[in-house]
């Protein structure tokens, strides 16, 4: 087994240097529209028509985007000409309504925080980025971030999915046994909004209609680095996206 | 190939006019897309489908349920005849609203879950059944009971049940001492939610009955009175980890119906993304093997190629999961030729890699004695299962949609289909890398003679009509079955993916074993909950 020893070591570091610097290295995040001013009514509207989930919103010629509704099905930016700005960033965690969500938590467990996943109906996506956090290029735990198969021991429940009709119970279950302090991280634009599910007959329509959510991860679904923002936010660690500081980008010609 | 596996005493050629006279014209048969309809009454469906089964030796591929307002309840079997490469499908109109069950007979395990699903979300009843209901809606759904008739509103929101649904589960492990351990539906660090009750007397575990549908959201009922273009959303995003193929099982029923001529260019480059979805796929299951045995140190080296597979489609399609590439009639955009050379590139290094991983890992005897003889499937269970893709193949059954019915640009590549014999953990975990390799193989050679041109049909003209769409999904084979309404909003979408299939047979892998192995089990199945619950 020796050589499985080597093989690592000669693999060396590939661990992102986020959150001391960011991340630039090409594909690990699809990016997302965003906020902008066009030069007409018309580009605006175009836009609008464009979007099957009613993210975009269109006023005279000011585009905004309601990302808790972007699948990321890329429609807005397809063909030409496309007037969309797009962003490829990914630190796009936002708090919950200032009513709503709690404070951070405390120092105490910046560096020790143990996480509950918690599939709540999604697609595989959102499940699979969450299993990134874990790999070498990721790597939650030299950040202490840890999950734990018991919400006994855990401080942040990390939920995905819309909320389908047989996760109700054990969702609202799994959050009561958790011990306070508590905080909620709905990742995902179902798990937000409901996405493409929406809510209905089989789904609730995402995560804050059956328990309280503090931090909200947008994307379909948000790339590993995001999710991690979003931990780092419930510890303080990072401030979270404002919709205050999502810049109205300049005039765009057509 | 496929003489491997079925007996070929079948002579039928002319199926239209051979049909009927074995039958002495009790039946009529037509040719309609491409699938003989034999239509009968139901009570002669037991007869015809296990003459089907085992005279003309078919499988069986889906069962599809169609409601109209104010009309009796159709059903379609829905058959593959591979020695002679079509489709056959019994139609029944069921006024009286039941039909026999063929759970008691030839291959009588494919039929369980799809008349347990149609029972629950139609309300037609299978004689015979030893268990209907409960399944895809748990038990005490609230609401409507059927919510696949027209009338339900899919929109509707409704409150909660307010208890835990009961499980009205029969044990049958009678020992002294033994006990039913619950695992789910939260558990573990990353799983996905579904239930697995373990009969045990102690540290082995008797069998494994699952319980699924957790995640049901209802994708067939939202995809009614939309348009294609709406369907499609859904179509990529019930399944995240298999999102291509299933897209692509969508646009292509859809094509069939409307006669959309998809460019040389884009079937190409659809194969190509449909590889690369597999190859990210398999990494990420053989991945997931390594960790279920501790074996950590194999599990990183995979996830580093497995997040590199992600990066890699996020540059070539502009999403780390292919999700928007699709469009009716081709591709949503064209792929530049450096990101052509640079997807080649990469590519071949991840082969490279992952066979110096493989190599590794034939020798690490520790790690194989947790696979090998663990979770065995035989050739006989997986037949009468109907188990599919590389579950199926691992157990000898050779079965390939891009072989039997060529679709997209796999009629211009040459490959072959890997199968092993086993049946165990390690056959299958062989067979995720074997398969892996032959995804590199096929990107590496439709890269190469990539064709220029347009990459969507100019002309998209929605029309009235049905269409069934075989795909080979990175888990096996599914089947999309579509049909539109004049208007060209979706009247039914029927989506039969094959993680459906090989979760029915997971319990056969799950029976007495030691309760350390379960994890592994699990893993080598390399099955995706979101896909079957859908």
């Amino acid at each position: 087994m020796a050589n499985w020893v080597f093989k690592g070591i000669r693999t060396g570091i590939k661990t992102t240097s986020y959150p001391k610097r960011n991340e630039q290295a090409p594909g690990i995040s699809p990016g997302r529209p965003v906020a902008t001013k066009l030069q007409s009514a018309d580009a605006a509207a175009d836009l609008m028509r464009r979007c099957p989930t009613g993210a975009i919103r269109a006023e005279d010629s000011i585009v905004t985007i309601d990302h808790g509704r972007c699948v990321h099905c890329l429609r807005c930016k397809n063909g030409s000409p496309s007037h969309v700005s797009w962003v490829t960033d990914y630190e796009w965690s936002v708090q919950a309504d200032e009513k709503k969500a709690r404070q951070m938590l405390a120092k105490a467990f910046g560096r020790s925080l143990h996480i509950r996943f918690l599939d709540a109906g999604a697609c595989g996506a959102c499940v699979s980025e969450a299993r990134q956090l874990n790999n070498p290029y990721y790597n939650m735990h030299r950040l202490g971030f840890f999950t734990t198969p018991t919400p006994r021991n855990a401080d942040v429940l990390l939920v995905a999915g819309p909320v389908s009709d047989a996760m109700r119970l054990p969702l609202k279950n799994t959050y009561d046994a958790m011990p306070r302090p508590k905080r909620v991280l709905a990742i995902g634009a179902c798990a937000m909004s409901g996405g493409v599910f929406d809510a209905g007959f089989a789904t609730a329509g995402g995560v804050a209609e059956i328990i309280p959510v503090d931090t909200f991860v947008p994307g379909c679904p948000p790339p590993p680095l995001a999710i991690l923002h979003g931990l780092l936010t419930i510890v303080g660690r990072k401030p979270p996206t404002t919709q205050a500081s999502v810049q109205v980008t300049e005039a765009r010609p057509i | 190939m496929i003489g491997l596996l079925y007996n070929e005493t079948s002579t039928v050629n002319d199926f239209e006019r051979l049909c009927p006279e074995a039958w002495r014209g009790q039946i009529s048969v037509s040719l309609n897309q491409g699938v003989y309809r034999i239509r009968c009454d139901p009570d002669q469906l037991v007869e015809i489908s296990q003459w089907l089964l085992a005279d003309v030796g078919c499988v069986f591929a889906t069962l599809v349920a169609e409601k109209a307002a104010a009309r009796a309840p159709t059903l379609s079997y829905i058959f593959i005849d591979p020695n002679n490469k079509r489709w056959i499908s019994i139609d029944l109109v069921l006024e009286a609203g039941r039909v026999s069950s063929l759970v008691g007979f030839i291959r009588g395990p494919s039929f369980d879950w799809h008349e347990r699903e149609t029972s629950d979300l139609f309300g037609i009843q299978f004689e015979g059944h030893p268990r209907l209901g409960g399944f895809v809606l748990h038990e005490d759904w609230p609401g409507a009971s059927s919510p696949m008739l027209k009338d339900v509103d899919a929109y509707a929101g409704r409150e909660s049940r307010g208890v835990d649904s009961r499980w009205n589960l029969q044990t049958i492990v009678a020992a002294p001492g033994s006990f039913a351990m619950p695992i789910g539906p939260v558990f573990s660090d990353f799983a996905e939610s579904a239930q697995f009750l373990l009969e045990t007397v102690g540290e082995d575990v008797i069998r494994t009955i699952p319980r699924f549908f957790y995640k049901y959201r209802g994708v067939e009922k939202r995809a009614e009175n939309q348009l294609p273009d709406y369907v499609l959303l859904l179509a990529e995003r019930f399944s995240g980890t298999s999102a291509f193929a299933n897209g692509m099982g969508f646009c292509q029923a859809v094509e069939k119906i409307c006669s959309i001529e998809v460019p040389a260019r884009a079937s190409v480059l659809r194969t190509i993304f449909a590889e690369l979805e597999r190859l990210r796929y398999h990494v990420s299951v053989i991945s997931n093997i390594c960790n279920s045995t501790a074996l950590v140190v194999a599990a990183s080296q995979l996830a580093i190629i497995e997040e590199e597979l992600l990066r890699l489609c996020c540059c070539v399609t502009q999403h780390r999961y292919l999700f928007g590439s699709l469009a009716l009639g081709g591709l949503a955009r064209d792929t530049p030729i450096e990101m052509c050379t640079h997807l080649q590139e990469t590519i071949s290094e991840a082969g490279d890699r992952l066979g110096q991983l493989e190599t590794m890992l034939r020798f690490s005897s520790s790690f194989l004695d947790r696979l090998e003889e663990v979770g065995r499937v035989s050739h006989e269970q997986a037949l009468d299962y109907g188990l599919l893709g590389p579950v199926g193949r691992a157990s000898g059954l050779v079965f390939d949609v891009r072989k039997l019915f060529p679709y997209a640009a796999y009629d211009k590549v040459d490959f072959g289909v890997p199968v092993e014999q086993e049946g165990d953990g390690y056959a299958r975990l062989r067979l995720f890398f074997r398969e892996a390799n032959h995804s590199v193989a096929i990107i590496q050679r439709l890269t190469a003679i990539l064709p220029e041109g347009p990459i969507r049909a100019n002309r998209v003209e929605l029309r009235d009509g049905a269409a069934l769409a075989a795909i080979e999904a990175p888990a096996g084979a599914a089947f999309h079955w579509v049909r539109l309404k004049p208007d060209g909003t979706v009247d039914r979408y029927r989506v039969t993916p094959p993680s459906f299939a090989n979760w029915h047979g997971f319990h056969l892998a799950a029976e007495n074993f030691a309760f350390q192995d379960f994890p592994i089990i699990l893993a080598t199945f390399g099955l995706w909950n979101a896909e079957c619950d859908r």
